[in-house]
């Protein structure tokens, strides 16, 4: 009997060749949209491209009647909601800045979808995500890096269970982009040259500040004081969720040298500024660890990695060690730049290839 | 594919071969436009009167009381924001509509849309059953009311509600109001030639009794004054302008005519179905019937809906489920994208939220066979133990 094959369609070019490429595999293919999206903005966010509006809906299903391939659009608005929005707004509240990717991936696509696909009887959930999924010899699965290097979704994914990792599929993660438009191209998908997307997909314009003072039932910091490193009185700031450590555009102050966000406390409403210099750190720690390639690493334990610190950061090059209540540590080689609270520190192994876990950035 | 099994009628219906039959010559060699002057003109003409006889003999109205327009939702609009035009017009002010929380999208949304224009509106709750009672409509008239709206049935739980009663309860005290009533899902499938008159406002579409889609028909009451809806070539005499959909409009008559013809036997027919299959539902542990309970004598309920929620499994994948058994159903209702909204029907009769997401509807129809609902059944029983057993 085939194999049946959940697969989590955007509308975009990459997921619909994953569905295109499991379907001449060989396997029982369904096509599903996941509406994320409150009925009240859908108008809002339908044109900008943005990952789950109703033209991206539309797209799906073109490609699933192209394909020839059953699509249905599935109700994840109240899911996504509580798991993504609402934890986006409470890490920005506090002065983290927050990846919604990593909290959709974990709660929305690899929980909420994957039970559902199960539900209906698939045995697996396939995205078009640039990754791929090994079997260490150890018997653990980890999220390992696409066949091209210019494109790598990994970081995104480091939070997936062993249990969800053996039942997901990631075919894209074979193929370089180019690959994967000719494929579209060539079976007719109706795709092939949408652009991908960029931003945030539910504040698709970037200005987060003003999204955040939609959400009902949340308050938003107000404004407070830029300070220097040492504490002195440098200007007024329109509140803390405005900013981002690292920032240096729009902060409306004016300095003699290159000026950036170098901290923020949530308890004062202080926006430290400081010098490119005091952005650098050499010791990362994060908390609400999640093992993937390893089963974890006891106290007084060494491991050699390359981590990551965001999303487009390439890794460098440190020591993972247990820093005990549950967190862990690295120490680099050299010191990164604008660890931001609130971002996932992802470490794989020393050569980069995969993942041993990650966790969520506190300092 | 498997064989195909239909128990969607509530949301469309197969074109009966008896409206394509009457339509086809009028998507071919009768083009004439009803307006012109020569022979296929004439013909056309002729048969648009034919179609609102027919149409009007459903509600025991006169051919002129009819006015056909695209569709149900057109004529909700239209019935509600004309007669808030009509009273602005008379009164200079935005008076007060009297409906119910469980009508259908198109009366809702239109009233929230007359809401922003400074009217106010009631919206009835409903009981447990989905039935507005007489004395709550009376109890919610105000001295500026000029509106109600109460649907004849309701699509997603089948209640039929007391519609002619409220009409004589309201006009033995107040002759001034209007009553409508969306009778989208209750035309052609229930007994309803008495209630010309009684309201003066009837919604009804085509596509829900076997005729084409993008035809439906509002009923204005003869001696009413109403505004016209669209503004043209005056025709629908000068209240809905618009060269006439010839072919939609003859294909609506043909299906009206063999719905009230065949009415008697297809009430007889749907209400067995319906109620064999509620017996074979009823042995699923763990399942609430929304609408009125198949043990009344005298139901008030749709011949062909069952309506149920289903304890412990997402109405959603059982959906999925059927469909790839071949099995077309729904949870209730839709919104554009094809995702399952929340059911504000189920909301209003106090279905908890996670009872109202294992809601399913089947709506039968008298082209469905008993072998075809025993199938059903069975796949729906096994599907809900799939599911129970993947929790």
């Amino acid at each position: 009997m085939k194999e049946t094959v959940v697969v989590g369609m955007s509308g975009g070019v990459d997921s619909s060749v994953c569905a295109y490429l499991l379907k001449e595999q060989g396997y029982d293919v369904i096509g599903v949209t996941m509406q994320i999206w409150r009925p009240e903005n859908a108008c809002d966010v339908s044109d900008n491209g943005g990952c789950c509006g109703l033209s991206a809906v539309d797209d799906a299903r073109r490609v699933a009647e192209v394909i020839g391939i059953p699509y249905y659009v599935m109700d994840f608005r109240e899911k996504f909601q509580k798991s993504v929005i609402d934890h986006f707004a409470a890490q920005y509240v506090r002065g983290r800045t927050p990846n919604p990717c990593i909290e959709c991936n974990r709660h929305v696509k690899w929980e909420a979808l994957l039970r559902k696909a199960r539900d209906i009887g698939a045995d697996y959930l396939a995205t078009g995500h640039y990754a791929r999924i090994i079997q260490l010899e150890n018997g653990r699965y980890s999220i390992c890096a696409s066949k091209t290097a210019a494109k790598d979704q990994t970081y995104a994914l480091y939070a997936l269970t062993q249990d969800q990792l053996a039942h997901t599929i990631l075919p894209i993660g074979e193929y370089e982009k180019s690959d994967v438009r000719r494929i579209a191209e060539d079976a007719g998908l109706p795709v092939a040259h949408k652009k991908d997307s960029q931003e945030i997909c539910f504040v698709p314009d970037g200005d987060y500040a003003s999204f955040l003072e939609k959400e009902p039932g949340l308050t938003v910091p107000g404004p407070g004081d830029f300070v220097t490193p040492s504490g002195d009185f440098i200007a007024r700031h329109k509140g803390i969720t405005h900013y981002t450590v690292g920032q240096r555009r729009g902060l409306g102050v004016a300095a003699g040298e290159r000026i950036y966000v170098t901290n923020i406390d949530p308890e004062t409403d202080r926006v430290t500024l400081g010098s490119d210099d005091d952005l650098l750190t050499s010791v990362v720690t994060a908390e609400d660890v999640c093992w993937m390639g390893i089963e974890g690493i006891t106290e007084g334990m060494q491991v050699r990695t390359s981590a990551k610190i965001r999303y487009n950061h390439c890794g460098e090059y440190g020591v993972l060690e247990n820093a005990g209540e549950g967190r862990v540590r690295v120490i680099f080689d050299k010191p990164v730049r604008a660890a931001a609270p609130g971002q996932a520190l992802v470490f794989y192994d020393e050569s980069g290839t995969y993942i041993y876990g990650g966790g969520t950035i506190i300092r | 594919m498997t064989e195909m099994i239909y128990l969607d009628n509530a949301a469309t219906t197969k074109l009966e071969s008896c409206a394509l039959d009457a339509m086809l010559p009028y998507l071919t060699e009768l083009y004439g436009n009803a307006s012109a002057v020569y022979e296929i003109a004439r013909k056309s003409k002729k048969a648009v009167f034919d179609s609102r006889r027919q149409c009007a003999r459903l509600i025991g109205a006169a051919p002129n009381e009819i006015f056909f327009t695209s569709g149900g939702s057109e004529s909700d609009n239209w019935a509600l924001i004309g007669a808030y035009e009509a009273y602005r017009r008379k009164k200079g002010t935005c008076g007060h509509i009297v409906t119910t929380s469980i009508e259908h999208h198109a009366v809702l949304r239109t009233a929230e849309y007359l809401e922003s224009q400074g009217v106010s509106v009631t919206y009835l709750k409903p009981d447990s059953e989905g039935f507005i009672s007489v004395s709550q409509v009376g109890k919610a008239i105000r001295p500026d009311t000029f509106l109600i709206s109460v649907m004849t049935a309701n699509n997603e739980i089948g209640t039929i509600e007391p519609v002619t009663e409220i009409a004589d309860a309201v006009r033995s005290v107040r002759k001034d109001i209007l009553i409508h009533t969306d009778a989208v899902q209750a035309y052609g499938q229930i007994h309803l030639e008495n209630i010309a008159g009684k309201v003066d406002l009837l919604s009804a579409s085509a596509h829900k009794l076997g005729g084409p889609k993008g035809t439906g028909l509002l009923y204005i009451r003869d001696g009413i004054k109403f505004p016209p809806y669209i503004r043209g070539g005056m025709q629908e005499s000068g209240r809905r302008s618009g060269t006439e959909n010839i072919p939609g409009i003859v294909g609506f008559g043909a299906a009206a005519e063999a719905a009230l013809n065949e009415l008697d036997d297809k009430i007889l027919l749907e209400t067995g179905l319906r109620d064999f299959f509620f017996g074979k539902i009823r042995e699923i542990p763990d399942v609430l019937i929304n609408g009125p309970g198949p043990d009344d004598s005298d139901l008030a309920r749709l011949p062909g809906n069952i309506s149920v929620c289903i304890k412990g499994i997402e109405g959603e994948s059982a959906l999925i489920m059927m469909d790839r058994e071949g099995i077309c159903a729904s949870s209730g209702s839709a919104c554009a994208s094809g995702a399952r909204e929340p059911s504000h029907v189920l909301k209003a009769i106090g279905r908890a939220d996670d009872e109202a997401k294992g809601s399913l509807r089947f709506t039968l129809s008298h082209h469905n066979s008993r072998e075809e609902i025993e199938t059903a059944a069975v796949k729906l029983s096994e599907i809900v133990l799939k599911l129970r057993d993947r929790r």
